[in-house]
């Protein structure tokens, strides 16, 4: 995204390399660096911007002008007819798109507030990274469910607002629960991403001059890093990392709710809340090792914040997703398989062998096989490139799986004369605006906001210390909180 | 006036208490069904039901409340006709899964007649109703099939469409993104009960008819009071070869299908 000569990895050696085997400077807590020169680094990460970066900025705006706003506009004036919902796929990839998002949006809860609450130390650079692929993913997942209705602009009418009739939202609905789950988790999560934010802001806002400066005035909301300022920030940080814990659990699983209540075969499995949870976090955490990589080639200083230990813990919590997520698939389909239900041994007979198969078994080759084959090794996880590529496909993966378990397992009902397969049409456009948006979202802020949490990093370097125990060099934390 | 609404018979899951038996329902002999679809044409002409062409209705976008499902044995040329003709709509569930999934109460039960309805101003088109709905009996408005311009004629300058002519003022006019499905003529039954009450006394069997079964030449369907023990359907319903579909999953459907003898 800024100026920067090298876009080939390996291409320049990365600060981690110039650094014996066993020196602890490799790793980032240990690797301290004079708190002025740390800011400095981070503003100069912000503000660098070369034409490349306005090039993709250029492209993906036109694409979020032709494929979200033109497009959806098109689609609301004249009518889901140029959508490829029929019957019996009346829903199509606006749920998938829906789904997937808030998956994506999963990441950045677990990663920033379950790391922070269990002190996961190699958290501390990418939070902030990962908070802002929540509040971007669930934009997405907002319109795409939008985008989804037959009658966009009467969609207030799913808002508990006083009116004449005295006609309220049915709340026995599961599409209500997810209203409110969801809304709940857009307002939850920006607060638990703009309360980290404000020490930077504040920086940021000492730094800056010109319209910036004003920016960040407003944001920072006059933090000056008092003790008591601080101590306050912290509560509401530890506050909010509990209280966003539970509504993401929920979110997904009342997502899930939306398939596993209904009637279906296919649809109709207690397993499904975990098993979206988990899978939520599976293309959650390979949409960060993607995002983490581009970051570290394209910006400035990156390298110095993340480094290979980060790619090497993420990717181990990768394989663990992925051996969970193996789980939950293995409990969804042997139950349903077992139990010999007409309807739904035609359904998995159609997922084996029908039209769609081949995303069936894609599904589970990038979402288990691979993370399962690849991911032991200590070399795949700690090359930057190689994570990147495994976590693309684990998203693929899990595009698929959303996409089988709406459109294609639709197309199987207990109406064998209605069954008929779904094709894409101007859902195709209308994905790919959404991907652009967020993208656009995350380039925007990757200039004005500090996408490394500065103080984060500082607080974890002066925490941890090499101390002599014997004759071993034991790296220690001193726990500030 | 002040109206209320109870949450635990209106769309919610509490409506099984009351609808054990139900008031209208319907039988289909299918013996005698020959797969002619009068009566989907003569339900397209009763219920203002726009036509949607043929590319759409290939893609499985008919907008048909009721339809003929075939069933055969074989690939073409070698087919079989196996499980004859089958005519599937809303089966008026007395517990319907429906119900109870739409967000804004577009899909209510009615308590005076027991049946599903749809109240299209009401609709914002999640089409949650029609993926719970296990017979795929509900159709999506998916465009204003109606005034699509290469349906009208050019008429000193303005679109005119000659078949507005042909629309059924009893019954109103779908828009597009609004859900839709069979209300067993319920403008019929209402026309009925009012004719009834001006001449106290209660509806008589076989008084009216749907535009289903009345348009039937092979007489298969059959449509009348279920509580009552004495009507046709009842009578039909109960001589032994009456099934419902997908009795297992408590729907309640009120619609029986006499099968081959």
């Amino acid at each position: 995204m800024a100026v920067l000569s090298k876009y080939l990895p390996g291409a320049k050696k990365a600060r981690e390399d110039h650094f014996e085997k066993d020196d602890p400077r490799q790793y980032l807590m240990h690797d301290p660096i004079p708190r002025g020169q740390m800011n400095e680094m981070v503003m100069e990460s912000m503000h660098v911007t070369s034409w490349k970066f306005w090039m993709v900025f250029g492209i993906l705006s036109v694409l979020v002008a032709v494929c979200f706003f033109y497009a959806w506009g098109y689609m609301i004036a004249e009518g889901l007819w140029v959508a490829g919902v029929m019957r019996p796929a009346y829903w199509g990839i606006f749920l998938v798109n829906t789904v997937f998002w808030i998956g994506i949006s999963h990441a950045g809860t677990f990663i920033s507030a379950i790391l922070r609450v269990f002190k996961a130390e190699f958290r501390r650079p990418f939070t902030r990274a990962a908070e802002l692929m929540t509040t971007f993913g669930l934009i997405q997942a907002g319109a795409s469910i939008f985008m989804h209705l037959g009658r966009v602009w009467l969609s207030y009418w799913m808002f508990p607002l006083p009116n004449q009739r005295e006609l309220w939202p049915n709340f026995h609905s599961p599409l209500m629960w997810d209203l409110l789950a969801i809304t709940t988790y857009v307002l939850g999560s920006t607060m638990y991403l703009y309360l980290p934010l404000i020490p930077d802001l504040a920086m940021a806002r000492d730094r800056s001059t010109g319209w910036r400066k004003t920016f960040y005035r407003i944001l920072a909301l006059g933090f000056r890093g008092t003790e008591g300022e601080w101590r306050h920030l912290h509560t509401a940080m530890n506050f909010f990392a509990f209280a966003i814990i539970p509504v993401m659990f929920s979110v997904h699983t009342i997502v899930s709710w939306d398939f596993a209540m209904a009637m279906r075969p296919g649809w109709s499995s207690s397993v499904f809340g975990p098993y979206f949870v988990l899978g939520a976090l599976h293309s959650g955490m390979g949409a960060v090792a993607i995002v983490l990589f581009i970051m570290r080639y394209t910006m400035k200083h990156m390298d110095y914040f993340i480094r290979k230990e980060h790619f090497d813990a993420l990717g181990k919590l990768m394989m663990m997703v992925s051996f969970t997520y193996a789980y939950f698939i293995f409990n969804d389909y042997i139950i349903q398989w077992y139990g010999g239900n007409l309807a739904t041994d035609n359904l998995l007979h159609w997922l084996e062998e029908g039209p769609m198969s081949w995303m069936f078994y894609q599904m589970i080759l990038f979402n288990i096989v691979i993370p399962f084959a690849v991911l032991w090794i200590p070399k795949v996880r700690q090359t930057p490139w190689l994570l990147a590529i495994v976590g693309l496909l684990i998203n693929i993966g899990m595009y698929w799986e959303r996409y089988i378990i709406i459109p294609v397992m639709l197309t199987i009902n207990n109406m064998p004369f209605t069954w008929k397969l779904y094709e894409p049409r101007i859902e195709i456009y209308l994905t790919i605006g959404t991907f652009a948006l967020f993208l656009l979202f995350y380039m925007a802020a990757s200039r004005l906001i500090p996408l490394i949490p500065v103080w984060e990093v500082q607080e974890g370097q002066m925490a941890h210390t090499m101390r002599k125990i014997g004759k071993a060099n034991v790296s220690t934390i001193s726990d500030f909180e | 006036m002040q109206m209320t609404v109870d949450l635990n018979r209106v769309g919610a899951k509490g409506a099984i208490a009351e609808a054990a038996e139900g008031k209208w329902g319907m039988s289909i002999d299918r013996d005698l069904c020959t797969g002619c679809q009068a009566c989907v044409a003569a339900c397209a002409m009763e219920n203002n039901i726009s036509f949607v062409g043929e590319e759409d209705a290939g893609y499985g976008r008919t907008q048909h409340w009721i339809r003929i499902e075939r069933f055969w044995e074989g690939a073409y040329p070698n087919v079989k006709i196996a499980g004859g003709y089958q005519p599937m709509m809303c089966q008026q569930c007395g517990h319907a899964p429906c119900e109870p999934v739409c967000p804004v109460f577009a899909t209510p039960h009615s308590d005076a007649e027991q049946l599903n309805l749809q109240v299209y101003n009401r609709c914002i088109g999640t089409r949650y109703c029609a993926n719970n709905c296990p017979y795929q009996a509900r159709s999506f408005n998916w465009r204003d099939y109606h005034t699509m311009p290469e349906r009208g004629n050019m008429v000193n300058g303005k679109l005119v469409f000659p078949l507005h002519n042909q629309f059924n003022p009893d019954v109103t006019v779908r828009r597009r993104g609004v859900m839709e499905k069979c209300t067993f003529c319920i403008q019929r039954i209402h026309k009925a009960q009012d004719k009834a009450k001006s001449e106290g006394r209660e509806v008589m069997d076989g008084e009216f008819a749907p535009a289903c079964a009345q348009a039937c030449p092979a007489d298969a369907i059959t449509f009348g009071r279920i509580d009552h023990k004495d009507s046709l359907v009842s009578q039909r319903s109960n001589e032994g070869r009456g099934v419902k579909h997908l009795e297992d999953l408590n729907t309640l459907p009120r619609v029986t299908y006499l099968k081959e003898g």
